[in-house]
């Protein structure tokens, strides 16, 4: 099980691009996150978690479906860790995992938002993939 | 033909883990001019350097090659152990076969491979060393401190104190720098200006202590032991010399629109002023941005009520030139612009502050009398938020990669201090670590924690929005696992430092090599902290990187001591790997002496005699003294003329045979 989880980390870490290891734990994701209300994992969270391979407990969570993707995590990281790029590396990992995708063709053109950036668009395209 | 020895040491396991010793050994046995090759453990320690004493007489060796670490770390004592065994010391070469090769390798048999390179190159070289002989220069006995704070002054009055002559530069009207702003130190709580003012008027006082403030370096030439260089004394427009410093002028200045710059802006001044009551010298300076006089041509208030007359408008920047032998940087440190952290809106309200601000704030004379006020309405606060390392260890480059040190303590500092004056205050700390290493300086915190009642946030502050005269900063709590707001009604700081902005141009001109954030280097990371790797700098306090006051002022007289052993010479040895120019090849073309930075190559007119005909030609000469061997006009000398000794285009092209073989 253990190897599971550490193969499907190290395939988020790739995927997303982020090293982990240069997280030096100071908490601005978090203390940035405008979601974090909603949350059920902070956003430091995510980064340790997948630092130690603590996948499952991440793919059940809440939070991955609740990042709003706006990336204010990421541009404030003092360290260039970008948590919002690995949280979505893990919700594409949770996509690729139900082996089809839910969201059909002919229902995306009633879910386009243009009020939405186009990144937001991407990550919310995941979200009702769900 | 010389008789070479080769000596290989292992460093412990720092080469002999990555190189294998023997195959060097024995490949160098084969080398042309080698009749002796050996290693030992640490060549370095007395039994290595005996033993290669003992091998120069042996086998009368004239020249050695040392297989070790960098020359920067012992070229100096393999020179001396082959001059103890009456070989000249210029007949040593270095082989860097420690970082060149060992630390940088993991391959053994490509680590190897490389050391015999390095090796033999060095071989080929000293088969063509020749004997140099050292000349002498002379020490000039006069020091040059620039910057005035804490570190220049500790400096400068260290080397008066020993006899010699010293000059402190400072670029602002007054002496005190940065310490003069502080309210109070930690972790003893002394007051700043108590400490600091009495020894600003010690140096003032001193004998030996000449005072240029208002003055910054315009240009530096000359070497260790003679360098001259030009001082730009900028224009008061006030005569320092009839000057009482009774403060009329001030007083009566119609202009007092200009923000303090000692008080951080947060009040005003006039255009003519003294930064503060203690300020030396107690000479005002006139603020030409500001001037009414120089703006508009009409005022001159301030002439008409001098009762000594010194008001002089048409005063003009003046050039000092002076020779100085040795050279002590103190340009300290300022906090960084916050332009990059919009999310703490300290653009947006006055009532986020930095940490130098709140000094200010606290200050008895401060632009608030020392009572703790907001700045946006004057009213007493009663939630406040600091927020630690704003812009250090940031690695995206909108700040600073590096920890500045001093943050955690100060903060602690503010914290308790608040709590002490004014219980009423809820005082909250958002922090990533406490760093606290220092002589008491964990319990000091500790006390703010435990005594004072200070709330320490493991976390960080992710937006402060100012909204209905509050300010809700928005946090996270870490050891909760939660996001936290407060409502506060201040919001400190605690802003990365960086160095000086004059540090990057003075480092130009003294050749003293700064790091990628600006801080001087030290010419050994441990064992010269407080040299430059350029002979006769010296560096003292925050210019050489964060440092809180004890630590600045045992820099600073490590300086000192450093400058006063350079003074007490009365002749230095100068380098002899120096150029010269063969005149019977100069084509007189002026090339070197257009490249030589140090302007050691002058041209003269000289009678050859060619085909039995009289001819004059304009031929380089090299001024030895002056020369630092750089090698730069070698390089441009079209007709191969020009030569360094030591390392000759012949010993150069020797070395890269060697490689290329």
């Amino acid at each position: 099980m253990l190897q599971k989880q550490q193969l499907q980390a190290e395939t988020i870490r790739r995927i997303s691009g982020v090293n982990t290891r240069k997280c030096m734990k100071c908490g601005k994701c978090t203390a940035t996150c405008p979601a974090h209300s909603e949350m059920d994992i902070s956003p430091h969270r995510f980064v340790s978690m997948v630092e130690n391979n603590e996948i499952d407990a991440l793919m059940s969570s809440d939070s991955l479906w609740k990042c709003l993707s706006c990336f204010a995590c990421v541009e404030r990281c003092p360290r260039g860790v970008e948590p919002a790029n690995l949280i979505e590396a893990v919700r594409v990992t949770a996509v690729r995992m139900q082996n089809r995708n839910r969201l059909l063709p002919e229902n995306i053109p009633s879910l386009l938002n243009n009020k939405l950036p186009q990144q937001a668009l991407v990550s919310a395209f995941r979200k009702y993939s769900k | 033909m010389q008789r070479i020895g080769v000596f290989v040491c292992w460093c412990g396991t720092n080469i002999a883990a990555t190189v294998d010793i023997d195959t060097v050994v024995e490949a160098m046995k084969r080398e042309p001019g080698v009749v002796h090759s050996s290693d030992y453990q640490y060549m370095c320690s007395e039994a290595g350097q005996s033993r290669i004493r003992n091998a120069i007489k042996e086998h009368n060796l004239t020249g050695i090659v040392v297989c070790a670490c960098s020359p920067r770390m012992h070229e100096t004592t393999f020179r001396k152990a082959a001059k103890a065994a009456g070989l000249n010391e210029f007949m040593v070469e270095i082989a860097n076969i420690r970082e060149h090769c060992a630390w940088i390798h993991k391959d053994r048999t490509e680590a190897t491979e490389k050391a015999v390179v390095l090796a033999r190159t060095a071989v080929a070289k000293l088969n063509l060393n020749k004997p140099l002989t050292p000349g002498t220069s002379d020490v000039v006995k006069r020091a040059l401190v620039i910057g005035g704070g804490i570190a220049g002054i500790q400096s400068a009055l260290d080397i008066a104190e020993a006899g010699y002559q010293v000059d402190i530069v400072e670029k602002e009207p007054t002496i005190g720098g940065k310490m003069a702003q502080l309210d109070k130190t930690f972790p003893t709580l002394d007051c700043a200006a108590c400490i600091l003012t009495p020894k600003m008027v010690e140096a003032a006082q001193h004998d030996n202590i000449n005072l240029i403030t208002y003055s910054e370096v315009d240009s530096v030439s000359g070497f260790v032991g003679n360098f001259t260089v030009k001082i730009r004394k900028k224009a008061r427009s006030v005569k320092a010399d009839i000057c009482s410093g009774c403060g009329i002028c001030t007083e009566k200045c119609p202009s007092k629109k200009a923000k303090s710059e000692f008080n951080m802006g947060l009040n005003n001044r006039s255009a003519i002023y003294i930064p503060f009551a203690q300020a030396i010298p107690n000479v005002p300076v006139i603020d030409r941005d500001q001037c009414i006089k120089f703006k508009t041509g009409k005022c001159g208030l301030c002439a008409k009520v001098c009762p000594a007359d010194a008001i002089d408008f048409s005063q003009q920047d003046e050039i000092i030139e002076q020779k100085y032998g040795a050279v002590v940087l103190a340009t300290g440190f300022k906090p960084i612009k916050l332009d990059n952290f919009d999310e703490y809106s300290y653009a947006a309200s006055q009532d986020v502050i930095t940490s130098l601000e709140l000094e200010r704030i606290m200050n008895a004379a401060g632009p608030t009398g020392g009572k703790l006020l907001r700045p946006s309405d004057k009213k007493h606060p009663h939630t406040m938020v600091f927020v630690q390392c704003v812009g250090s260890r940031d690695t995206t480059g909108c700040g600073k990669t590096y920890c500045s040190k001093i943050c955690c303590m100060y903060t602690a500092k503010h914290a308790m201090l608040i709590r002490e004056k004014y219980p009423d205050i809820d005082v909250h700390v958002f922090y990533i670590d406490v760093r606290t290493p220092g002589k008491n300086f964990d319990e000091f915190y500790r006390r703010a924690a435990e005594d004072y009642g200070v709330n320490y946030i493991k976390g960080m502050v992710g937006k402060v929005a100012p909204t209905n005269g509050k300010l809700m900063v928005q946090g996270s709590d870490l050891i909760a696992d939660r996001q936290v707001i407060i409502e506060a009604d201040m919001v400190v700081l605690a802003t990365a430092i960086e160095p000086d902005q004059t540090a990057k141009s003075l480092a130009t001109m003294l050749t003293a090599s700064i790091d990628t954030n600006n801080f001087f280097t030290e010419a050994h990371p441990k064992l010269r902290p407080v040299e430059s790797p350029t002979a006769g700098v010296f560096l003292s306090g925050v210019c050489q990187g964060p440092k809180d006051i004890p630590e600045t002022v045992a820099q600073a007289s490590a300086a000192a001591v450093k400058v006063v052993g350079l003074l007490s010479k009365d002749k230095l040895v100068s380098n002899p790997c120096v150029a010269g120019s063969n005149e019977l090849l100069c084509n007189g073309c002026s090339n070197c002496q257009h490249v030589c930075p140090y302007g050691a190559i002058d041209y003269v007119e000289k009678e050859f005699r060619i085909n039995g005909k009289i001819k004059i030609r304009r031929v380089a000469q090299v001024n030895e003294a002056v020369c630092q061997g750089c090698g730069a006009c070698t390089v441009v000398c079209p007709s191969g003329a020009m030569d360094l000794k030591g390392f000759t285009n012949q010993q150069i092209m020797a070395e890269v045979d060697a490689i290329c073989r």
